[in-house]
């Protein structure tokens, strides 16, 4: 347990009507740390970070953002928190000047500072020779990098990306790992939900496995391997019935079946005597969607 | 403890957006009463003489002027509200903010009425070009459009918030929005109608709103119009509490 965790949810439910959508939810992140909550659609993600903000409500548990009690004192937590969500919610009439001047004034940052706060805010986004285009006119990329500037326009300590980059293709989704980057050498601290291994790996300094609502694993990128999937996996592709014997010989030994194929995690391991049995599968490195699919039977996109 | 910083912030927005869309908000909002104006004081002026008193162009000049109050804040109300909580998604974004429902929904609400009492003006002014005298009296009709539209601004705020989906607003505005403003003593007098209609028609807002107009363009009529105010005080009182009540519960999980 870190002492002043910037984020703290201990024995977190939320419930909608039969559904448990967070499940006694035990998470902090300390300051300063990227933290990459992985899962599948549905496994409370959204929710978590609604929770954090006051828009949702926990049934049981307490939740603290800075030190903050939420949602008692949810607004102060709020403004040294930046929101990034999963939908877009730009005025889009608006130009990208005027979004973001209208967070900057919804936000506590002296009258004095604002202009600057906008011009800045405008340059992290990359729009500055877009200042005065209505938003609905940018592409999809444009609209997101705003999204996530507008929820950076007071430079706050706390960040939560709701799925930064969902939907986007690959150009874009870069760009803005370069702007989640710089957050994380900037030291601040960042709660981001995704359900892109890849995201998660480069990204996060630390990855929580976030499973029907609760945390079933935490660690670095490297730690959850080393625990739970070793460093190589040997893959197999064939009928059912293929693999239905490859998983037999592999008695002892995890493995994971996606579609057409198995694989044998920790193939480093693998007896020489198993290897002759198994016949010739393919080596790959291990990634946390190997950890992610044995620990949960999930499958991520 | 009011949070000056929250409100000032969400009228910011409100400028900002007005300063985009006043004309087509605008041209909506004056030229539908000053169509029932002129079609009802030109048409029917013609044939009928004098109600109460007063020419038929006098009578419905300051009786539109609820209209355009009415339709101005209960309309935006209604779908502004709806459409920035379920289509924009605009809500769950200042509500990451240091902001909160009834602040966003109050300072709505200040926005709303603000422009109802200035939309409100614009049927009087019509009226006047068409003989209603003028009066220094008159220069309380923003205020009376002002407190009006607060009300009817939380009023449809609320309804926005109870409507299953936004067709619905069809049912809202046929059965309830009309009767609300054919029932007020806009184009005819209520001394005209039954005697549970007029009792009835007490409980109608718009009501008040009419008669604290009339009374400001032809003559205050003292314990009466505290009481006008009141009324319309008490709704707005009423209509705010309904109406952050219910966008907490649509909007907080």
């Amino acid at each position: 347990m870190t002492a002043n965790p910037a984020v703290r949810l201990q024995g977190v439910v939320k419930r909608f009507g039969a559904l448990t959508a967070v499940d006694h939810l035990d998470l902090e992140v300390p300051e300063g740390v990227c933290l990459g909550l992985l899962g599948p659609n549905g496994a409370g993600k959204s929710t978590t970070m609604k929770m954090l903000t006051g828009q949702a409500i926990a049934d049981e548990g307490t939740i603290e953002v800075l030190g903050f009690p939420v949602p008692a004192k949810s607004k102060q937590a709020r403004g040294l928190m930046g929101v990034v969500p999963q939908a877009d919610n730009l005025d889009e009439e608006l130009t990208c000047e005027e979004n973001l001047l209208i967070w900057a004034t919804l936000q506590p940052i002296p009258r004095n500072l604002r202009q600057q706060a906008v011009a800045d805010g405008l340059a992290l986004a990359a729009l500055t020779d877009r200042a005065h285009s209505k938003v609905g006119t940018l592409s999809g990329g444009m609209k997101r990098r705003l999204l996530i500037a507008r929820g950076l326009v007071h430079n706050p300590r706390v960040v939560l990306l709701d799925e930064p980059t969902v939907g986007l293709d690959p150009q874009v989704r870069a760009d803005i790992w370069v702007i989640i980057d710089r957050l994380r050498n900037e030291g601040v601290t960042v709660l981001m939900s995704t359900h892109y291994i890849e995201e998660a790996e480069r990204l996060a300094d630390d990855v929580a496995i976030m499973s029907h609502g609760r945390i079933i694993a935490r660690g670095t990128p490297q730690q959850l391997l080393d625990t739970h999937v070793g460093t190589h996996a040997l893959e197999f592709y064939g009928p059912p019935e293929r693999l239905t014997e490859v998983e037999a010989i592999a008695e002892g030994l995890p493995t994971r079946r996606t579609g057409p194929s198995v694989s044998i995690l920790r193939a480093e391991s693998i007896p020489e005597a198993m290897h002759d049995r198994l016949g010739v599968g393919t080596q790959r490195v291990a990634n946390l969607e190997d950890v992610f699919v044995l620990l949960t039977g999930e499958v991520l996109e | 403890m009011i949070d000056v910083h929250a409100y000032a912030g969400i009228l910011t927005r409100e400028a900002i957006m007005f300063r985009r869309l006043w004309v087509s908000t605008t041209f909506a909002s004056i030229v539908e009463p000053t169509i029932y104006l002129l079609a009802f004081g030109l048409g029917l002026g013609a044939l009928i003489s004098n109600i109460n008193g007063y020419s038929y162009i006098e009578f419905v000049g300051t009786g539109s002027v609820a209209t355009a109050v009415l339709f101005s804040s209960v309309f935006t109300g209604m779908f502004t509200t709806y459409v920035r909580r379920v289509y924009q998604k605009t809500y769950d974004g200042l509500l990451s903010t240091p902001v909160d429902v009834s602040e966003i929904m109050t300072a709505e609400g200040l926005w709303i009425a603000a422009k109802a009492g200035v939309y409100g003006c614009a049927p009087l002014l019509v009226a006047m070009c068409f003989g209603l005298p003028p009066s220094w009296g008159m220069l309380a009709v923003p205020f009376i459009g002002f407190l009006t539209g607060l009300g009817f601004g939380f009023f449809g705020q609320w309804l926005s918030g109870i409507v299953p989906s936004i067709d619905a607003f069809n049912y809202v505005t046929s059965a309830l929005i009309t009767p609300l403003f054919l029932v007020a003593g806009t184009f005819f007098p209520l001394t005209q109608l039954p005697q549970w209609a007029q009792t009835l028609a007490q409980l109608n807002p718009l009501y008040h709103c009419v008669q604290l107009v009339r009374h400001a363009a032809f003559g205050w009529e003292g314990w009466a119009d505290v009481g006008n105010v009141a009324a319309l005080v008490i709704f707005a009182i009423i209509a705010r509490y309904l109406s952050i009540r219910r966008l907490r519960k649509r909007l907080i999980g």
